[in-house]
């Protein structure tokens, strides 16, 4: 039976078992759209910038590691995705991108709404595609969700002119790929893997530098299993919190620049790092040529081109990181680390890194504590970035596997707010906090009306500390505290949930921080709170820029003049 | 080719864009390509291109592994060493003068190069050959005066009876047996 090409899409996507899509329509991506009503098993959610469709993809993504889906249309609908495309790329989320296009024989004539949209994505995209003929649609379809799931997941953008939508062809759905240039190598290496073992059986400080793939791949029993066998303290990036308890014995925080210190002198000091799904980001490992002098290095990826591209590493193992911890995993020989451990223990005790000081002024950390107290751990916190990220991955203890979700290498500000919706929605049943900053929120704070149309209920708290934080932070410490800039005149941001129909709450004492919490608990819908926070609150430790992990900043003793707030208009 | 010099044998499939997608990746990782050159291959809808980069300037396994990241990337072989056939094609446009011309033509001769143009003050040279053998050329001709230079880019082949699409990724294994000496 012929199809068009709109009901080609459409048959695909239920034939991929997706189930909602974010998106905005216009014209060329009309037909689609027309079609999407015969589909009811197709939620479309309507979000009010394009930004927001690609970004909350990412946290449906993230939250239920499916391939999140969203729509735009051409020109400005498709240029606005890319930010959330770019930050699905860098943080390898599964993601696929239909944009509309200008019919077949416009393009390359800067027809209105035209743009060359797979030529500005094909930088930030594991793969795109022009898809120019109907007939070979369902194929395009089925490789763009077999890429974006498999291997390293990424975005794929299929770009759509309209005439395709509209034209008919037959409807086959393939049961296969046929790529041969994309084999994503799942098996380590056996060699690799007894010499990793090898290494991993003599060492005397060993540690394990855990990363989001474990994450992608659902390694969290492999991971703990090779932790508790071998007795060897656990490190992750800010994106592998959540891979392994954090009130567990052996976990000894994250490490970077605003990781724990006590994380950070425990990798200067390691004999060997087993590096587990990780990247080694700039963020992570500080100055390159000061990581881990005295240790040897395993790196575990199931992206080649990541081994020896930042560090040397003596053991490359490239493959799935459960599979090869589970090969691993039999060649490992019980042992203990009682000196090392004990060594760590004292460096936490010395370097405690996450303590809140006791004072009247409601710091953005406590305020996390709180959320961890009242949810007992038992929530999705999405953030967005800057202090308020630093904080959360700091303050709330992670024992939950993959219960943060956040913008971990683009660094995008305003992440939070539709990335929490595409997590609820995609996790109904979880408490879903958005801890935002109010730099950020003010990005992309037009999703509040999303919010509350679609009745996401997700608890929204926003510290406002009435800077661009982190920046602010940086001004402070390495611009002579010249504020160029990053003072925000914000908005009754209560009033605004208030006129989106979202109800809200201002706090301005620290005695109102807990019953705020509660309330936005027990609330059955959205709500927000607007936390008026201490302005000039650093994040500590810091690692400089620059710096090596060993050369990590701590606290410094209070009783600096305070910067006085500004009266909000 | 210098020593330092890598020349990447690509394999890729024959779809639009895919030369954008090479070049995209080189430019935004900061490699440097020294010379691409592209064109058919024995395998339907496949096309090989030949990617020279400067192993002192870029990390060259980092852009092997970067470029099979590539989907439309289907394979990329190192292939240089002593078991590769490098060859590259130069039409040089000299200028002549009756008096110079018979000794333009020795050059040629010692070359093995052709001569595939004249006219009353030029000649047009095509020669085949290594880089080396090109430059060499070039050099000697200069002192005449050159009117223009149009190079391929070097194209690369392994000897002995693998083929690209057969060779293991890490070494070519038959180059000691059938090297012929040039």
């Amino acid at each position: 039976m012929k199809l068009t090409g709109a009901q080609i899409v459409c048959e695909s996507l239920v034939k991929e078992g997706v189930e909602v899509i974010f998106g905005i329509l216009g014209g060329v991506i009309l037909p689609l759209y027309d079609t999407l009503p015969q589909y009811p098993q197709l939620r479309h959610i309507l979000v009010r910038h394009e930004q927001g469709a690609a970004h909350a993809a990412e946290g449906y993504a993230k939250a239920t590691g499916k391939v999140g889906v969203c729509f735009a249309t051409s020109g400005p609908g498709a240029t606005n995705l890319v930010t959330g495309i770019a930050d699905a790329c860098l943080d390898s989320v599964p993601l696929v991108a239909i944009t509309g296009q200008v019919i077949r024989p416009l393009i390359g004539k800067d027809a209105f709404q035209e743009i060359d949209i797979t030529g500005i994505t094909l930088p930030i995209t594991k793969h795109n595609y022009l898809a120019l003929d109907a007939a070979s649609l369902a194929e395009t379809i089925k490789e763009s969700f077999y890429l974006a799931r498999t291997g390293r997941p990424g975005p794929v953008l299929i770009d759509l002119p309209k005439d395709v939508q509209t034209s008919q062809a037959e409807f086959n759905y393939p049961n296969k790929v046929n790529l041969p240039g994309y084999k994503p190598t799942l098996k380590g290496h056996p060699a690799q893997i007894k010499k990793a073992a090898r290494l991993i059986n003599e060492a005397k400080q060993p540690i394990i530098l855990a990363g989001r793939g474990v994450n992608i791949s659902g390694a969290y029993d492999e991971l703990k299993h090779l932790a508790e066998e071998a007795q060897i303290p656990v490190v992750t990036t800010l994106l592998g919190i959540s891979t392994f308890p954090e009130s567990h014995a052996l976990s000894y925080g994250w490490l970077g620049m605003h990781g724990m210190a006590y994380a950070n002198m425990a990798i200067d000091a390691a004999d060997l790092v087993i590096a587990i799904g990780m990247r080694f980001d700039d963020r992570a490992t500080g100055r390159v040529s000061g990581f881990a002098p005295n240790a040897k290095i395993i790196h575990i990826d199931i992206d080649p081109a990541e081994i020896g591209k930042n560090v040397r590493v003596d053991v490359p193992i490239v493959g799935d990181v459960k599979v090869v911890l589970k090969e691993l995993n039999k060649l490992i020989t019980k042992t203990e680390h009682i000196d090392w451990i004990g060594q760590l223990d004292e460096w936490r005790r010395e370097h405690p890194s996450i303590l809140i000081r006791d004072c009247d002024e409601i710091l953005p950390q406590y305020i996390v504590r709180q959320i961890y107290k009242i949810t007992k751990g038992d929530a999705i916190i999405v953030t967005g970035v800057g202090q308020h990220q630093m904080w959360a991955a700091q303050h709330y203890f992670f024992d939950k596997p993959n219960s943060l979700i956040t913008s971990g290498s683009l660094g995008t500000m305003g992440f939070e707010l539709p990335a929490a919706m595409g997590a609820k929605v995609g996790r109904p049943d979880e408490t879903v906090w958005c801890i935002a900053g109010d730099g950020g929120f003010q990005m992309t704070l037009q999703e509040l009306a999303t919010i509350a149309k679609e009745k996401i209920a997700v608890k929204i708290a926003v510290f406002n500390n009435g800077f661009l934080g982190m920046v602010r932070q940086w001004q402070d410490l390495f611009y002579g505290k010249r504020y160029v800039a990053t003072h925000l005149n914000c908005p009754d941001f209560v009033k605004i949930a208030e006129a989106y129909c979202i109800p809200g709450l201002t706090v301005k004492h620290k005695k109102e921080v807990t019953p705020a919490i509660e309330k936005a608990m027990e609330e059955p819908g959205p709500f927000l709170i607007n936390f008026m926070v201490e302005p000039e609150e650093n994040v500590y430790p810091m690692v400089p820029p620059g710096a090596s992990l060993a050369e990590v900043m701590e606290e410094p003793k209070k009783g600096v003049a305070k910067w006085q707030r500004q009266s909000t208009p | 080719m210098a020593a330092t010099k890598h020349a990447l044998v690509a394999m890729v499939a024959d779809k639009p864009g895919v030369l954008n997608r090479i070049a995209s990746l080189f430019r935004r990782r900061g490699f440097n390509i020294e010379s691409i050159a592209v064109g058919h291959s024995e395998m339907p809808k496949v096309s090989r291109m030949t990617i020279v980069v400067d192993g002192a300037t870029t990390q060259v396994e980092q852009v092997r592994k970067q470029l099979e990241k590539v989907v439309d990337v289907i394979k990329v072989i190192d292939v240089t060493g002593e078991g590769t056939i490098i060859r590259e094609l130069a039409i040089i446009k000299v200028k002549t003068t009756t008096a110079n011309r018979s000794e333009i033509i020795q050059i040629v001769d010692i070359f093995r190069a052709n001569i595939v143009d004249v006219s009353s003050d030029s000649v047009a040279i095509e020669v085949t050959g290594d880089e080396e053998k090109v430059n060499s050329l070039y050099k000697l001709l200069r002192g005449f005066g050159i009117i223009e230079i149009a190079r391929t880019g070097v194209i690369a082949m392994t000897r002995g009876g693998a083929g690209s699409s057969m060779i293991n990724k890490k070494q070519p294994k038959s180059r000691t047996r059938n090297k012929k000496k040039e």
